[in-house]
């Protein structure tokens, strides 16, 4: 039994790194780089504005390192909860 | 040497090097033929996902659509990138925990439910079949091009090579096989991308050369691109255009229908463990990204040089002459394009000069009238083309043409060979011994297999002679099945202990059928072209194209789950044990196969 919990637990807090992780997710590619491009339109960015860097480059940079975050920050919840293999 | 030679021997030489290490590592048994056997490192696993993925949409198609629309179609960017971040966080460790073969195997067991395993082998059937149409398109391209023939006979000779290569070996053979691959196509997409990127703007890195200085000029590049392409009626490259709406849930459909895509997904059951899984998902992006971050400047960059060619004196100056095309070796490009037939152009007021502009745009009504201009003599430049014609337009030494070329045939190919093992995975494995006649021998299992990708490949020919559209936007229609039918049950297979097997099933059923009746209302029934009763530039539900159809799919599959589930009888305890095993790491061991 509390090994469920356990486990319940770990899963809770994996859980809550997804939800974190999918805003930031969400705030790059749909915020920055469609929905808010107008209102962050008056910081330059070579030739053109903000938005449209997150659009073409940014966005991509950030999903890189959200993915390796979530891996190192997974692996190292995994020892914690002693689930890793 | 003509660049007819050399581009044969570099695509002789790179399809030598596949084969032979095809052969090394040629498939023994069916757990090899599939899987691999397991051994496959996160860093290798990752190079072969991304030439896996990256198909004849990404390399052979996606800049040109940038070129040609600017802004707005940074949605394949975000989308095609964003999707492993779904991928990763949501997927791929709990399905390598499941340790079985095929996504259909775990919809099956998760739902306890033969019928739910077969709705996903039809969901994944249709999916991949799309996606092999628009891989055929950009392979009639590739080989139209490189062995001068016209697009259709290069598609057929595609089709033959796409078949013979992926009937070879299987995932173990192709896992190597697409590590080559996947270093010769980025070598391909980036080189000439770096001299181009040089001649413009001196920055070696294409993605930040892009928002450099356009040395000739002294103006930003977006900047003096934004220019002459307003200055000749076109819309402006950096601004935003269509309906945000639509770009939103476009990017969407591609994010959601790239985690939903069998053979990715199938790629992560090849790692040891389950943290490889986690890390193999960002090594498969970090080399996709190589490519993603440099093709926003392959497509700005084209279409600047593209416009000065047509303009060598400024945009208000005069249009190239037509005897400069034929007779100057920076135009012969134009001509060896033309024989693809995919770009041809017309002296339409017979001026002896080829006026390029958008002859739809009033602003340029006037100075067409006032200069005798009867029309936009550039008269079809398909965008599938960009990206090969790309080196020619800069006007780059042969080796890298030659490279080019052989870089979009790797792309298409690799491709081809991964969905065609995944559909006839599909076939053998889960319909044939899961469900029709579950003692076939190995051998039998096999040439079924072999027996499917011959079925497929003779289809998505025959539907890719008349596409849907150009290579990446076939290929986004099928990520909008795969985001409406897989993606959300395994999303909730994973995440949810409350949805059942009536629950699935249903969900799949309505999400895979509603999706695909929008895209035939629009796209012609069976891609039949004629057949459609609407077109995407005045859709049947407000702004929503049929391509960015997928995302509103995966709704009413969630939905219509949930609410069937709510209504039926809760899944078993030992269902329940079932997902809080693949939640957690510990005890993932090796895959088996069957059941």
């Amino acid at each position: 039994m509390s090994e469920e919990i356990a486990s319940n637990r770990y899963w809770r807090s994996n859980i809550r790194l997804i939800q974190v992780s999918l805003v930031i997710w969400a705030l790059v590619s749909f915020g920055f780089g469609i929905v808010l491009r107008p209102t962050i339109s008056s910081i330059p960015v070579g030739g053109t504005d903000l938005g449209f860097w997150f659009a073409q480059q940014g966005s991509i940079l950030v999903f890189l390192a959200l993915i390796f975050f979530y891996a190192w920050r997974m692996n190292r919840l995994d020892r914690e909860h002693g689930v890793d293999e | 040497m003509s660049q007819f030679v050399i581009n044969l021997l570099f695509v002789g030489a790179s399809f030598a090097l596949y084969i032979g290490i095809a052969i090394w590592a040629r498939a023994g048994s069916t757990s090899e033929f599939y899987a691999a056997g397991r051994g496959v490192h996160p860093v290798t696993n990752g190079m072969a996902t991304a030439a896996d993925w990256m198909s004849a949409a990404s390399f052979i198609s996606m800049a040109g659509l940038i070129a040609f629309v600017g802004y707005d179609n940074s949605t394949f960017l975000m989308g095609w990138t964003g999707g492993y971040v779904l991928l990763a966080l949501m997927l791929a460790p709990y399905l390598r925990k499941f340790g079985k073969f095929t996504v259909s195997e775990f919809i099956g067991e998760r739902f306890y439910s033969s019928t739910a395993r077969l709705v996903a082998v039809v969901c994944l059937i249709v999916a991949s079949v799309t996606y092999v149409i628009g891989q055929m398109t950009g392979v009639g391209v590739a080989f139209g091009r490189f062995l001068e023939v016209s697009n259709t006979t290069g598609l057929l000779i595609g089709a033959a090579v796409v078949f013979a290569y992926a009937v070879f070996g299987g995932m173990k053979g192709v896992t190597y096989t697409q590590v080559a691959q996947y270093c010769v196509l980025i070598l391909a997409y980036t080189i000439p991308a770096i001299f181009i990127s040089l001649q413009l703007t001196g920055n070696p890195v294409p993605g930040l050369g892009l928002f450099g200085t356009h040395e000739a000029s002294g103006e930003p590049l977006l900047q003096k691109l934004d220019q002459i392409v307003t200055d000749l009626g076109f819309r402006e490259y950096t601004a935003h255009h269509g309906d945000t709406f639509n770009m939103m849930l476009f990017t969407l459909s591609l994010m959601i229908g790239t985690a939903g895509l069998p053979h990715v997904i199938m790629r992560f059951f090849t790692v040891p463990k389950v943290s490889d899984a986690r890390w193999s998902a960002g090594w498969t992006l970090v080399f996709i990204a190589l490519l993603y971050l440099t093709a926003p400047a392959v497509g700005g960059m084209a279409r600047l040089n593209i416009t000065e060619q047509f303009w060598p004196n400024g945009t208000d100056g005069e249009a190239v002459a037509v005897e400069t095309i034929e007779t100057d070796p920076d135009y012969n490009w134009m001509l060896t394009w033309q024989k693809t037939g995919l770009l041809d152009w017309e002296d339409k007021n017979g001026d002896g000069r080829i006026q390029y502009y958008n002859d739809g745009s009033e602003a340029m009504a006037e100075r067409a009238a006032a200069s005798g201009w009867e029309g936009n003599e550039l008269t079809r430049f398909n965008r599938d083309i960009l990206v090969l014609a790309n080196p020619e337009i800069a006007n780059l030494p042969g080796w890298v043409i030659g490279l080019v070329a052989a870089g979009g045939l790797a792309a298409a190919l690799s491709t081809a060979a991964g969905l065609l093992l995944a559909i006839s995975s599909a076939v053998s494995h889960d319909l044939i011994k899961g469900q029709i006649n579950p003692r076939i021998s190995e051998k039998g299992e096999l040439l079924s297999a072999r027996i499917a990708m011959a079925v497929a490949i003779v289809v998505a020919t025959y539907l890719g002679l008349n596409p849907p559209g150009f290579a990446a936007q076939t290929v986004a229609l099928a990520f909008g099945l795969a985001a409406a039918s897989i993606f959300p049950a395994l999303m909730m297979g994973i995440f949810s202990k409350k949805i059942n097997n009536h629950g699935a099933v249903a969900g799949m059923l309505a999400g895979l059928a509603v999706t695909l009746i929008y895209i035939f209302l629009h796209k012609g029934w069976f891609f039949i072209p004629g057949t459609n009763s609407f077109t995407d530039a005045d859709p049947l539900l407000g702004t929503i194209k049929s391509t960015s159809f997928g995302a509103i799919g995966a709704a009413i599959n969630f939905a219509v789950a949930y609410l069937v589930a709510g209504m039926t009888r809760e899944p078993p305890l030992e269902i329940k044990d079932l997902v809080e095993s693949v939640r957690v790491p510990r005890g993932a061991g090796a895959a088996q196969a069957g059941h």
